[in-house]
């Protein structure tokens, strides 16, 4: 067997034996072991198929096809079983009517199993999201292990299930896996139907009636992207006898929008696009480590994967730009209301959705710079948002607040957790870190594309980013007088995950050219023919002086020892500690110094239905678009 | 790529920006009928800040407006060598952000504030700055400095909305009334000093030192509009910079300063109607 077929099921049994083994120390050795095993084959699949791609793998099938046929069976049972006794009943008709069409149509010999031709296939883009997955969502279960201890340690009320919850990630990375090495239509969808469940049990982890209902919310969502995903791929088959991935490039059918449409659709649900970004926001009831992993490595990036390849289709077709403009719409409403929020999670969730809706328009443009941009901003945004959920969690879990409004002073509190915070901030906006230099490819994509529309909400959605990620970083690095250090430390396994991507962060910055030339740049000649420069040399290399002169930074703060300490000026009545002053009364008066949340104007109450309607209609344009220019 | 003309930014750049900046002092005074500091009172104002003992909030604070000064004289030599319009702006985004975390380090009321304006302003000035790279970009085919000055045709012919909504955002890089929200030359403002309340002595020094840079960037960036392959351009461009600098003044004593939402609420409608007008129509006829 091949080393993909391995990279798929060597998951599987590890998260059987976490289910069954009681005792944490034992499992967390399972734990790791597979991790390590994992991101070994990642490599070893990697360097393999590296000289020579794309590689093509074909699994005799008969009985395959009859277990995964029955594991999708069991799969649409269990969600009706859940969704029936939830009284959920929309949930258990959608799903039953996506079971029914598929296998109504792989019964009836349309699924021409027999004639297809690859199972699998390795490219260079399967390769980046297999490394993705391995490593940053490894780290991530590196993470849970102390993570939920501690979880467990502080909520007595909620169920110990960490078996379980280790168990659904390991099944979360296979089906992930299967996602990106898939060819057969089919196949992606069952391993697409897998990750839903996993969310939806990640989700409602804790039992409590939010969880509850918010899972259910995220099955919802993302069965109603099923539906979507189900009608494309029969349409893909019957009318067009197209079956594989890899050949739905190969026809020039003009119908081929129709299916790519809907599959697209499907892709919005589950990257959490407007008007679907509801799940994802109420995703983060659950522990950490599950939203880190929904939000970076997992879930919402299989969105944007299959939108990368079904966009070639759409793109310069007035439906695709339909679906450009719901990534662009989102990008700025969700970067917008990110500022009125001070829950930390909210903030990193509005941000993914926003950076999702940016990777959905540069793949929807599918000219060689947006492809260029969609895919580093996959990688960054991978390293970058894993990093900023774990500190989030990190410092909730020492100081009891994940609210921005807590983090005042952090930089004193607990320097290390500020520093790793501020290395993910810097790595999510600013210059010379890895989303600027995607976004910067998005500008130049749009502007060469002429995408006028595009650019206006890009530049208003950027101020907004800055604003709200400066305004955070702010609030940490405030050096309150009097303020102590904390005597607590992150747990052992919490720090080395944060580290380890804090390092990915830099590191992905320094060797990004390296990352261009050997994987990108290869993916996009293949399919334009030809390689382009999207950021010149040069340019690279004042991105890394920029680079060297910020990683100095810790050398000059030692160079002002010595300087003469005074106090904060408070109009004169300043009472001496830097904390109180002293007030109209004569009184003591505590300062505070609050964030700035502007939520009249930018609040999610005022602007989340609004956005949410404009990406509805711009949806309903496209269908209707599509079938007034095909009948 | 112009390394010559790095050089002299480097070395020029602090003098002729304290110069301005006497100049101003001057013509706001004779504005306001007053008779107006010696031209080089700034020169003295700095030697003397120079001169004075470090005192400081916290540690970490003349670091950080170091590090501010360092990646401004970054950003002017990337422009002024020639270099990419884009990186230039990344790199002054940066460079401010490091004088908005010193200013939010000191964890003062009113530096609080005034960074928080800062901001504010920053968020509200963002897009227009991104357009007119963009601008530039339609208008030559390259975000290259160098490039640009080697059309054939000045960028301001292609962008009239473009240069109007640039001078219009001006006000707020060089701190003048009305968008003079985050800090002010003006004794008469309720913040103390806003972002700079803080800063005292040698690091208020480096703070002006570093805004002399980076004004003399921005006229450069002026300059560009009328940057083209002739010899009458140098005269027409600087022509241009000192009109502007002029304008700028002018409104600054012509105008209250604003409240936050009505300069947000102004350059961004200011950005997305002529700002946005002037790239769709470029869009349509190159």
């Amino acid at each position: 067997m091949s080393l993909v077929v391995y990279l798929i099921l060597v998951p599987l049994p590890a998260a059987l034996l976490m289910l069954l083994i009681k005792n944490n120390t034992l499992r967390n050795i399972v734990v790791v072991a597979t991790v390590a095993a994992v991101g070994t084959l990642a490599v070893l699949l990697t360097a393999g198929s590296f000289q020579q791609e794309p590689q093509y793998y074909l699994v005799s099938s008969a009985e395959v096809n009859i277990l995964l046929f029955a594991i999708e069976i069991l799969l649409t049972l269990y969600v009706i079983g859940v969704s029936v006794r939830g009284r959920k009943y929309l949930i258990a008709a959608l799903s039953l009517v996506q079971a029914a069409a598929l296998s109504w149509y792989e019964l009836s010999g349309h699924h021409l199993t027999e004639s297809l031709s690859h199972h699998f296939f390795v490219d260079r883009l399967s390769m980046i999201m297999v490394l993705i997955v391995a490593f940053v969502g490894g780290l991530i279960a590196v993470y849970a292990m102390s993570y939920m201890k501690h979880f467990h340690e502080h909520h007595k009320d909620v169920q110990d299930r960490r078996g379980m919850f280790f168990s659904v990630i390991f099944v979360f990375f296979s089906a992930m896996f299967g996602i990106v090495l898939s060819n057969d239509l089919v196949w992606i969808f069952l391993f697409w139907e897998i990750t839903t469940v996993c969310s939806y049990l990640l989700i409602g982890y804790t039992k409590t009636k939010e969880a509850k209902r918010n899972a259910f919310t995220a099955l919802l969502y993302n069965t109603i992207g099923g539906v979507f995903f189900a009608a494309g791929i029969i349409f893909f088959g019957m009318l067009l006898h197209v079956t594989e991935l890899n050949d739905i490039l190969k026809s020039d059918n003009g119908l081929l929008v129709i299916p790519a449409l809907l599959i697209s659709v499907a892709a919005l649900t589950k990257s959490a696009q407007l008007p679907f970004s509801k799940w994802l926001l109420g995703a983060m009831v659950a522990p950490t480590p599950t939203s880190a992993l929904l939000h970076s490595s997992t879930m919402v990036k299989a969105g944007v994967y299959i939108m990368l390849r079904v966009a070639p289709l759409l793109s310069g077709n007035m439906a695709g730009y339909f679906i450009v403009l719901v990534g662009g719409v989102t990008f700025l409403a969700a970067s917008v209301m990110a500022i009125s929020q001070n829950d930390a999670k909210k903030v990193l969730a509005y941000s993914t959705i926003a950076n999702l809706g940016l990777i959905i328009s540069c793949a929807g443009i599918g000219t060689y710079e947006s492809l260029w941009a969609a895919v580093f901003l996959i990688i960054f945004h991978a390293v970058s948002k894993s990093l900023m959920f774990l500190t989030v969690g990190s410092v909730e879990g020492l100081m009891g607040s994940r609210d921005i409004e807590d983090m005042h002073g952090l930089i004193i509190k607990l320097p290390q957790m500020a520093i790793l915070m501020t290395v993910g901030i810097a790595g999510m906006f600013l210059a010379p870190f890895g989303m600027l230099i995607s976004k910067w490819a998005a500008m130049k994509a749009f502007l060469d594309s002429k995408n006028m529309i595009m650019l206006l909400l890009l530049v208003f959605g950027s101020a907004a980013t800055l604003f709200y990620w400066t305004k955070w970083l702010g609030k940490i690095v405030a050096i309150r007088h009097l303020s102590e250090r904390l005597d607590k430390k992150a747990p052992k396994c919490e720090m080395t995950a944060m580290v380890s991507l804090a390092i990915i962060t830099v590191a992905a910055c320094l060797l990004f050219p390296v990352v261009s030339q050997y994987m990108v740049e290869p993916l996009l000649t293949r399919m334009f023919g030809a390689a382009q420069t999207v950021i010149s040399e040069g340019n690279q290399h004042i991105m890394l002086l920029l680079l060297g002169m910020i990683l100095l930074l810790p050398v000059g703060l030692s160079l002002t020892r010595g300087s003469r300490l005074t106090t904060a000026y408070m109009g004169g009545i300043n009472s001496g500690d830097n904390r109180h002053f002293t007030g109209a009364g004569g009184d003591m008066k505590r300062m505070y110094l609050a964030n700035w949340y502007m939520e009249r104007y930018f609040g999610e109450k005022k602007l989340f239905t609004a956005a949410s309607l404009l990406a509805t209609a711009l949806l309903v344009f496209a269908l209707i678009y599509l079938i007034g220019s095909t009948i | 790529m112009n390394w010559l003309f790095a050089l002299i930014y480097v070395l020029s750049a602090p003098f002729l920006g304290g110069l301005i900046a006497g100049i101003d002092l001057k013509i706001t005074a004779r504005m306001q009928g007053r008779q107006g500091p010696p031209i080089v009172q700034p020169f003295y104002d700095v030697i003397k800040l120079l001169h004075k003992e470090v005192s400081v909030v916290n540690r970490a604070e003349m670091f950080l407006v170091v590090m501010f000064l360092l990646f401004m004289i970054a950003t002017g030599v990337i422009f002024f060598s020639g270099g990419d319009l884009l990186l230039v702006i990344f790199a002054l985004t940066l460079a401010s952000i490091f004088l908005l975390t010193a200013s939010y380090s000191t964890n003062s009321p009113y530096s609080n504030l005034g960074a928080d304006r800062e901001l504010l302003a920053m968020m509200a000035y963002e897009p227009m700055v991104l357009f007119t790279a963009m601008g530039f970009y339609m208008a030559s085919k390259t975000f290259s400095v160098s490039g640009i000055c080697a059309s054939s045709l000045p960028a301001i012919v292609y962008l009239p909305g473009i240069f109007v909504g640039f001078v219009f955002i001006l006000a707020f890089k060089f701190r003048k009334s009305p968008f003079d929200l985050s800090a002010s030359h003006h004794a008469h403002q309720e913040l103390v000093s806003g972002l700079n309340t803080e800063f005292s002595g040698p690091t208020l020094a480096i703070v002006e030192i570093t805004h002399w840079y980076e004004n003399v960037m921005l006229l450069g960036l002026v300059y560009l509009f009328f940057a083209w392959n002739s010899s009458v351009s140098p005269f027409l461009g600087l022509a241009a910079c000192l009109l502007v600098y002029f304008l700028e003044i002018l409104m600054d004593n012509s105008f209250a300063r604003v409240r936050w939402k009505w300069a947000l609420k102004t350059v961004w409608i200011l950005t997305a109607t002529v700002g946005f007008l002037n790239l769709v129509i470029l869009s349509l006829i190159l």
